[in-house]
């Protein structure tokens, strides 16, 4: 399995990853190796196997419906990389 | 004891005695393991963030509510006044917690990781924050961007990861235990490297809420000390249902105290082949073989076993551990925390933080996860990993119907030279073959220290457990270790 230089900028895009040039080339060798390599996978016949995503046996908990303190809005803002009027602050969306 | 180097000798289970007869003081003992550090943290590296200042005030607050609760007569928490050193991955109210990344290198959580809050309530000190892998993708703690860490037993090696810096600092006894992770075998293998003992729980058992997720179907937060006694004796404060993690499970909890006398006759332990293969150093194979020998001396039953799809876990691991991580690190996308590069529009506010804050890991393995579950590719990839990860877990549920643990080597060799590995992605990940398995399997693992190469450095070996049945782990181990010395053995600083 070999990745095109393409395929590579379509996976960085998806990523949300701005890779230069060269990760982008050593990427491209680097990831064409390591599918090749779990390639190996494709051998075990699994037709009638399901799949594993967790260990623990399936099921949806509810807690107590209790209100309780929460994060306050200073501290949940505390790490923010900009701020107006108590808000997190970002670029514009629309131009 | 009021001799320094005395103090940081001490383990998890004589300092808290010392603490409790009013022998030492948290001060003395606190004081202690912060002048070590201050000596020889420049040569090893353990430490993203050391926290002297609140180590020593909280070290004064564990001394002051003692002898306050001994006062009005009430119970003393367990470990009150115990310094212990926490892996940068798990989230301490208001202390830098960086992942090894740049991204976070600001960030400082708002809130406590349930386990942390767990030993406050216990009465831990925080020395600081110990290096990792950059979001604990690693074997060598050479992917932090703070600098690798070096072994304590050959600065010239690696410790291991991603949890290098907190098995360091307890071989390098800067602290006399500490929190680690486990997605793949974080733990273990650093604790085989640096010579320490160290658990991987079962899936389930210890909350992650507050440890900052890489593989969340994976993830484990372990301890890493000197002895299993030390390791169980912090383990068991740290398990149980957490309303905030709801893949927690309320399994019953055991007692550290209970080995006492405890004997493991009869007790079968398994011998996989498919650990003992081609390209382990043979001396590493001599000494688990060694050690297996001692565990039928002390009335164990060793039993012959087979595992037979161990050779796909790494495969399957680097599809569904990298697929999880490219979900899990979206959320640093430069809005609510973290590395923000660019302000220009929203796309470059994302693509450029995320370049510029990710090192070459963490990029590689969002990539790989990215295009495994990518529209095509999914079944192919991801969703086979899945399937033959159902076959890996079957082993063990085989296994475990005829022996009560398995027996392994933690890695096939010895710690290797710092940039040994060069930007050799899949050399390094081969370094994960024998700690894999149990995370995909979600069972338990604990590594320990059983022999020694011809260069001086530590060999680890595991054991491997039933699902929630750490119990069994921590018996042999601690039988082992009251019958060998190789925990025993430290490094000269």
């Amino acid at each position: 399995m070999s990745l095109t230089f393409e395929e590579v900028e379509h996976i960085a895009l998806l990523a949300r990853l701005d890779l230069s040039l060269e990760e982008k080339q050593r990427y491209q060798q680097q990831l064409s190796d390591i599918l090749e390599y779990v390639a190996q996978l494709q051998k075990l016949d699994t037709g009638d196997i399901s799949p594993t995503s967790s260990h623990l046996p399936p099921r949806s908990r509810l807690r107590a419906d209790v209100p309780r303190e929460g994060l306050s809005q200073e501290r949940a803002l505390e790490n923010a990389p900009d701020l107006e009027a108590n808000q997190f602050k970002v670029p514009p969306v629309l131009e | 004891m009021s001799d320094m180097t005395k103090l940081t000798d001490l383990s998890v289970k004589d300092a808290v005695d010392a603490l409790t007869n009013g022998q030492i003081s948290s001060r003395e003992l606190t004081k202690a393991f912060l002048d070590r550090i201050s000596e020889h943290e420049a040569e090893i590296h353990a430490f993203i963030t050391t926290t002297p200042e609140m180590a020593l005030e909280m070290a004064d607050g564990a001394d002051a509510k003692r002898v306050q609760l001994k006062k009005v007569g009430e119970t003393v928490p367990s470990l009150l006044g115990l310094p212990l050193a926490i892996k940068d991955v798990l989230c301490v109210d208001g202390v830098r917690a960086t992942c090894g990344s740049k991204i976070l290198e600001q960030f400082k959580p708002p809130f406590n990781a349930t386990v942390v809050e767990k030993l406050l309530d216990a009465g831990i000190v925080v020395l600081g924050k110990t290096n990792t892998d950059e979001f604990a993708m690693g074997s060598s703690t050479e992917n932090s961007a703070y600098g690798v860490t070096h072994n304590p037993w050959d600065i010239n090696r690696v410790p291991g990861g991603s949890s290098g810096g907190s098995a360091a600092a307890v071989a390098a006894k800067f602290s006399p235990a500490a929190l680690g992770t486990d997605t793949g075998g974080s733990v273990r293998q650093p604790a085989s490297f640096c010579g320490v003992t160290g658990i991987k729980p079962t899936y389930g058992r210890v909350s992650r809420y507050g440890l900052i997720a890489y593989g969340s179907s994976l993830d484990t937060v372990g301890v890493l000390a000197r002895t299993a006694e030390d390791v169980e004796t912090i383990f068991w404060l740290t398990a149980g249902f957490d309303e905030r993690d709801a893949t927690t499970i309320n399994a019953p909890i055991a007692d550290a105290a209970c080995h006492e006398g405890v004997d493991i006759k009869g007790l079968r332990v398994g011998v996989p082949e498919e650990y003992f293969i081609e390209g382990i150093q043979p001396e590493v194979e001599q000494s688990v073989r060694a050690a297996i020998e001692t565990f039928r001396e002390l009335g164990a039953e060793i039993i012959d076993i087979s595992l037979p799809h161990t050779e796909y876990a790494l495969p399957v691991y680097y599809l569904i551990a990298p697929a999880e991580a490219s979900a899990n690190l979206a959320r640093y996308d430069g809005v609510r925390f973290g590395l923000r590069a660019s302000d220009e529009n929203m796309m470059q506010m994302f693509t450029k933080s995320r370049g510029a804050g990710f090192g070459p890991e963490v990029k590689r393995r969002i990539m790989l996860g990215t295009y495994a579950l990518s529209a095509g590719y999914y079944d192919a990839y991801y969703g086979q990993a899945q399937k033959v990860r159902t076959l890996i877990k079957a082993d063990f549920d085989s296994v475990f119907t005829k022996v009560d643990a398995v027996a392994a080597p933690v890695a096939p060799t010895t710690a290797f030279k710092i940039g040994g590995h060069g930007d050799d992605p899949l050399a390094m990940y081969l370094e994960d073959v024998f700690t894999l398995p149990a995370n995909l399997a979600g069972v338990p693992g604990m590594a320990f220290p059983a022999g020694f190469d011809s260069d001086g450095l530590p060999i680890g070996m595991q054991l491997m457990g039933r699902h929630f049945d750490e119990e069994t782990l921590f018996k042999l181990t601690h039988v082992f270790q009251q019958h060998t010395d190789w925990h025993l053995r430290t490094p000269e600083l």
